[in-house]
């Protein structure tokens, strides 16, 4: 009768895919964020004018970020460290298993310039027991257009042109925790002429400097009252 | 033992199921293949007899993440799906120009249809004559388009906002790509999804 016991163990998995926490709950023992490096593997995302694809961008980036959070305490969990593919539901996954303070995906384009900050479109809701896959990040919305604003004032501090939106990001709902996606657009100067691609180095560290800056403000934020 | 006449009665339904079944693929078959022939009887261009009237387009910009509406005067069909289709071509000739500050290629050819249909669900609630506007791109445009969160954002938001600047009875926009449902616009803008045009408000600068 092992049967029953898997099949009543999928129709749970299927009819309530994540057990939510509400965020104000189980406070951590370290404060973790969770950085997804966006693309990967058969996943190229978008290419760079260097000839770059955003895949590798955003892993070099990932690992200059993950160093600038480590050395300000941050407990860092990425979801590949690797040229691999990772579909949206499995960084979600990765993500959410974390049960981390704060979620980064991070992706790099050729488009516009600076930083472009982007919170879920979707609805927010009370946080609840148990909340569907699709739309769980619902419950955290107010949370990370907080994060958004923490992060758009350490940009902006640093010397940087910023953009926050709300967009449809396929995996972005799913994420049980403050999300903000961030995509490095080219430095450009008044003019429109780019003075530092999204994949040059000195550039990737001033604003992965002005990140680390932004989530330490979005941390002790959080404690006050 | 079963009685005859249940037997009967039985082949009777099944006969009669599957006959239904039969015609119900063949409607199903026509329908998608008049879908398709709308293609080619809707006319690309807007007949010169029409006088220009007041549109608006809602146009994107990359350098700050707005949209902004352009009061525009142009010469629009009557029937409002075709009416849909020629103003987003206008807005998507304004990015292909040179210099544009939401710069996408391929021009008014990217929009390959646009069909408007009842809303249903909670979009329906809106209004009663509510409807959801299904807008087919084309294949080269989509692979055409730049890769970007806020490139694909950009585009997805205005065409939504420039259907409810100049068509308010369509509350929801579906997109297709060469008629088929595609996950992506180019890698970033969820296309699976309905998007509910009170969403896609113009806006200025988004740095707040
Ligand atoms: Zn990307």
């Amino acid at each position: 009768m092992r049967w029953i016991s898997w099949a009543v163990a999928w129709m749970a998995s299927a009819a309530l895919p994540v057990a939510a926490q509400s965020p104000q709950l189980a406070p951590a023992a370290r404060y973790g964020i969770v950085l997804d490096a966006a693309h990967g593997g058969d996943d190229s995302g978008g290419k760079l004018t260097s000839g770059q694809m955003e895949k590798a961008v955003t892993l070099a980036f990932n690992v200059r970020l993950r160093s600038m959070l480590s050395a300000r305490g941050f407990a860092v969990i990425t979801t590949r460290e690797s040229d691999t593919t990772l579909p949206p539901d499995r960084r979600a996954e990765i993500a959410n298993h974390a049960q981390a303070q704060a979620c980064i995906p991070l992706h790099a384009t050729e488009s516009g310039s600076g930083v472009h900050l982007f919170v879920s479109s979707i609805t927010p809701s009370r946080p609840t027991l148990f909340v569907p896959w699709k739309t769980a990040q619902s419950a955290w919305v107010a949370r990370s257009l907080a994060m958004a604003g923490a992060l758009n004032a350490a940009l902006l501090h640093a010397g940087m042109s910023v953009t926050i939106e709300r967009t449809f990001l396929p995996g972005l709902d799913s994420l049980t925790c403050p999300a903000v996606a961030v995509e490095v657009a080219p430095d450009r100067a008044q003019d429109g002429s780019v003075t530092a691609e999204p994949d040059d180095a000195a550039y990737q560290a001033k604003v992965a400097s002005a990140l680390a800056a932004g989530m330490l403000a979005f941390r002790s934020e959080k404690s006050e009252p | 033992m079963i009685p005859r006449y249940q037997k009967v009665l039985f082949f009777l339904l099944l006969a009669a199921s599957l006959a239904m079944a039969g015609i119900l693929w063949h409607l199903r078959t026509r329908a998608h293949q008049r879908l398709l022939a709308g293609e080619d009887s809707v006319p690309t261009q807007a007949p010169e007899v029409t006088a220009a009237e007041p549109a608006t387009l809602v146009v994107a910009s990359d350098a700050d993440g707005s949209l902004l509406p352009q009061d525009r005067a142009l010469p629009l069909p009557a029937d409002p799906g075709t009416r849909a289709r020629v103003l987003l071509g206008k807005l998507l000739d304004v990015y292909a120009a040179p210099d544009a500050a939401h710069p996408v290629g391929g021009g008014a050819p990217g929009i390959a249809q646009v069909f408007l249909l009842p809303a249903t669900g909670d979009a329906a609630k809106a209004a009663p004559d509510a409807q959801t506007a299904v807008v087919n791109l084309t294949g080269s445009f989509a692979a055409g388009h730049p890769s970007g969160i806020e490139t694909e954002t950009l585009t997805v938001l205005s065409i939504c906002a420039t259907l409810r600047a100049n068509l308010p009875q369509v509350v929801a926009v579906r997109f297709l790509v060469d008629g088929q449902e595609r996950p992506t616009l180019a890698g970033h803008a969820d296309l699976t999804r309905t998007y509910l045009t009170a969403n896609a408000v113009p806006s200025g600068g988004s740095s707040q």
